[in-house]
């Protein structure tokens, strides 16, 4: 990855590796714990047909703080019984209630719900950070306001279904099936019920094992706001309660994110049932630097792109590509800007990279970095210390990757990224287009018609340029090939609740 | 002494040429009465496979076409149906259909191809958005042709019935493989001259004669294909979304025995939209 001759004034300049920052243990941060209240409950139970209730087989299984794997609360653990309750409660409430409801008067509701959770914000955001391991300056400033931000922009489209589909009069589907991750809970809680309702569809909705209470909390704002019992049903398990949310023959349709193994799991379960599907599945994105880009923010982006939520992101920035000649110099600040990275306790305010949701997961980003060692990748991690409970992971790069490498290829779901080179424009594509995913791609450059051409030929569904990691409820999100079908969020996510009439 | 006439030999159109199978296979076909018409190509996995390969290799060059120009080239392959619209009609007759279907048939199928054909230069502007994010970014989402679409066409109306899945799909830039209609293969046989003089580039319809039940395996677990758009029976439709889960392709399906193709609910943006992608772009608004 020598750096070519200099041809102009600035490549000499640009070359020099920056000046090392001495932070390391000379410039300890005194703790800021976030300190409020997440009012967590010892137990929580299953939520049907507006009630808290116990589930029917009577087992519970425990829900640890994945920053000190102590444990949070007992979740109830849902069965087939449990399940097919909850689906009767959305159906009867489909054709009892909520199908008669007018769209102005279920706008209302929504409005409701983004209002509660605006005023238990902060308590939501910890309880997040803890049930996730997320940190608390993300749960704070992204998850819970952007899933507030969903359920208001949703409610707006309540009573202006008419302008959804051109031409053609929308209905609902009638009860959803909707199973999301462990990576975004509330937010992706919120991708999926928001659009369901303002449609018109009821719901029954599976949390993930590991990060159920924030679905639990967010059914204390569904009482609170009077949501009529049976419109949102919420059982919590495993991959066993899953699949029966997605199997159920209530449902009219299932929407899914998780992994592609997954997603091709449900999809053939589903083969010939007629349940209309969406597909939010995994990626391997892109980010693609060219040398005429402004490198500092680049870095940041890079930076942001895939350590954001440590990196469990579907639609991570977690191969970069970079232009040869920049390469070095891309490299070098991103070794001195990781280096200052903050990794530790979630709650604290000044942490950069929390805890890693779970220890398969842990395990599974080991498996996947010794791979990468193995493999003849250049590791690099910073000297960072981490805390001795809980589950962690350094900030990682891996330089020298080749396409064939597993890290270049499998999706890592982690903190880790993988950097590849390449010399034109059309290895650039064809690099990032060279997998069997595309969720999303970045493109860095200062050439606007090279963006233009970029944000064409690259085959995802989400394109960043000059950014990374940006999201919004009117904004469409959703992948190509094995990364999924269907989008969420805008117009065209709204879409897919619905029937054409 | 009266002149033998000269007898067409049936060949598939694909990859802009006519061909017959790579298996040198081929079926009997018998008009109503019972009278031996021809032997049509069984296509073979490896015809598809081929086939595939062909509609690839077209679909860059289709997409980057101006939508104007799309939309002229499937108004000129209406130009030539129209002009053989009495060999078109004799193509359903000879094998059983009424003089009168025959034409309502025919005459529907050219109309929807105009109808698409309109559609070329529009459906972006009715499908896409600039959306309203609240951060100072431009944020736009336009639509995008999948790729190559894998088509599997209604027994009857054979005609009526592929055309309405085919120019939705390739309207917006798709490329198409599609087995055409296995009872009454004949009517394809002629659209494939039809396109071969419409100027649609070779390769972007490739029509495949031959047996559902050879095919359709193939036509589910294809990696290329990006998706399926069939009139198909229950079976057919689960093998087809069994073997969809593999690669995640999407599939659209419409029931062949409660379609009216006749009707204009037989057509519509959606069918545009079932084979398209939508990619959403960010980017800064500043100095």
């Amino acid at each position: 990855m020598a750096i070519s001759a200099p041809q102009k004034k600035t490549a000499g300049r640009r070359g020099r590796s920056a000046p090392g920052l001495i932070f390391g243990d000379l410039w300890q941060y005194d703790p800021a714990p976030e300190t409020a209240d997440p009012k967590l409950k010892p137990r929580y139970d299953l939520f049907i047909d507006g009630e808290f209730v116990a589930p029917r087989g009577g087992k519970y299984f425990d829900t640890i703080n994945p920053a000190n794997e102590q444990k949070l609360a007992k979740i109830a653990l849902a069965g087939a019984a449990d399940v097919d309750a909850a689906y009767r409660a959305a159906h009867r409430a489909y054709e009892k209630v909520w199908s008669r409801t007018s769209g102005r008067e279920r706008a209302k509701y929504l409005f409701r719900i983004a209002r509660l959770l605006q005023d238990r914000a902060r308590e939501f955001a910890v309880a997040e950070t803890m049930d996730g391991g997320k940190p608390i300056k993300e749960s704070r400033d992204f998850d819970v306001p952007m899933c507030a931000a969903h359920f208001f922009y949703h409610a707006g489209w309540a009573d202006k279904l008419e302008y959804v589909a051109a031409g053609r009069r929308v209905a609902p589907l009638g009860v959803v099936g909707q199973v999301i991750p462990w990576n975004f809970p509330l937010l992706m809680l919120a991708w999926k019920i928001a659009p369901a309702l303002a449609m018109g569809n009821c719901v029954v909705l599976k949390p993930a094992e590991t990060t159920s209470i924030t679905a639990l909390k967010f059914a204390e704002i569904l009482q609170d706001a009077g949501l009529p019992p049976g419109v949102v049903n919420f059982v919590t398990g495993a991959g066993a309660t899953g699949a029966a949310v997605m199997a159920h023959p209530l449902a009219a349709k299932v929407a899914f994110t998780g992994s592609t193994e997954v997603g091709k799991i449900i999809m053939r379960s589903l083969a010939g049932s007629g349940k209309k599907m969406t597909m939010e599945l995994g990626g391997k994105a892109a980010n693609i630097v060219f040398d005429d880009a402004p490198l500092d923010q680049a870095v940041e982006g890079i930076v942001n792109g895939i350590f954001f939520n440590q990196g469990h992101v579907c639609c991570a920035g977690s191969r970069l590509l970079v232009h040869e000649p920049v390469a070095d110099a891309v490299l070098a600040k991103l070794k001195n800007r990781i280096k200052v990275l903050r990794v530790g306790d979630p709650l604290d305010k000044n942490t950069d990279l929390g805890a890693i949701n779970s220890k398969d997961q842990l395990e599974k980003i080991r498996e996947l970095v010794d791979s990468g060692v193995k493999e003849g990748a250049e590791l690099y991690q910073p000297p960072c210390r981490l805390p001795e409970k809980g589950f962690y992971f350094r900030p990682t790069l891996f330089s020298d990757v080749t396409m064939s490498h597993r890290i270049a290829r499998e999706e890592i779901f982690g903190p880790v990224l993988s950097i590849l080179t390449f010399r034109t424009v059309d290895e650039a594509v064809e690099k990032a287009n060279n997998t069997a995913f595309g969720l999303s791609a970045g493109v860095w450059t200062d050439k606007g018609s090279r963006i233009l051409k970029m944000s064409t030929e690259l085959k995802a569904g989400v394109i960043w340029a000059n950014t990374f990691n940006k999201f919004d409820p009117a904004s469409p999100f959703g992948g190509y090939k094995e990364s999924g079908f269907g989008r969420e969020g805008g117009r065209q996510g709204l879409l897919d609740y619905a029937k054409l009439t | 002494m009266t002149r033998l006439p000269i007898t067409k030999t049936p060949k598939v159109y694909v990859g802009g040429a006519f061909i017959r199978s790579e298996s040198a296979r081929v079926f009997p076909l018998q008009d109503a009465a019972g009278n031996f018409f021809g032997n049509i190509p069984q296509c073979t996995r490896k015809d598809l496979r081929n086939a595939v390969e062909a509609a690839a290799k077209a679909g860059p060059g289709w997409a980057k076409r101006t939508a104007y120009n799309r939309g002229q080239i499937l108004y000129r392959l209406a130009e030539m149906l129209e002009a053989r619209r009495a060999e078109l009609i004799g193509s359903l007759t000879m094998f059983g259909a009424v003089q009168a279907d025959a034409a309502r048939g025919v005459d529907a199928a050219v109309d929807r191809l105009i109808y698409y054909a309109g559609w070329a230069d529009k459906y972006e502007q009715v499908l896409g958005s600039v959306n309203p994010v609240a951060a100072p970014y431009f944020n736009f989402t336009v639509t995008e042709p999948m790729g190559v679409i894998g088509v599997i066409a209604p027994d009857v109306p054979p005609l009526l019935g592929l055309i309405s899945l085919v120019a939705p799909a390739i309207v917006s830039g798709n490329t198409v493989v599609a087995l055409v209609s296995e009872k009454f293969p004949y009517p394809s046989i002629l659209l494939g001259e039809m396109l071969a003089t419409s100027d649609l580039p070779g390769g972007v319809v490739n029509l495949l004669t031959g047996f559902r039940k050879e095919l359709v395996p193939t036509f589910a677990t294809h990696t290329h294909l990006r998706a399926i758009v069939g009139a198909v029976g229950a079976a057919d439709r689960k093998a087809l979304e069994l073997g969809a889960a593999d690669s995640v392709k999407r599939t659209h399906f419409v029931d062949p025995d409660a379609t009216d193709w006749l009707a204009d609910t037989a057509q519509g943006l959606e069918a545009i939209r079932d084979t398209l992608e939508f990619k959403t772009t960010w980017h800064p608004v500043g100095a």
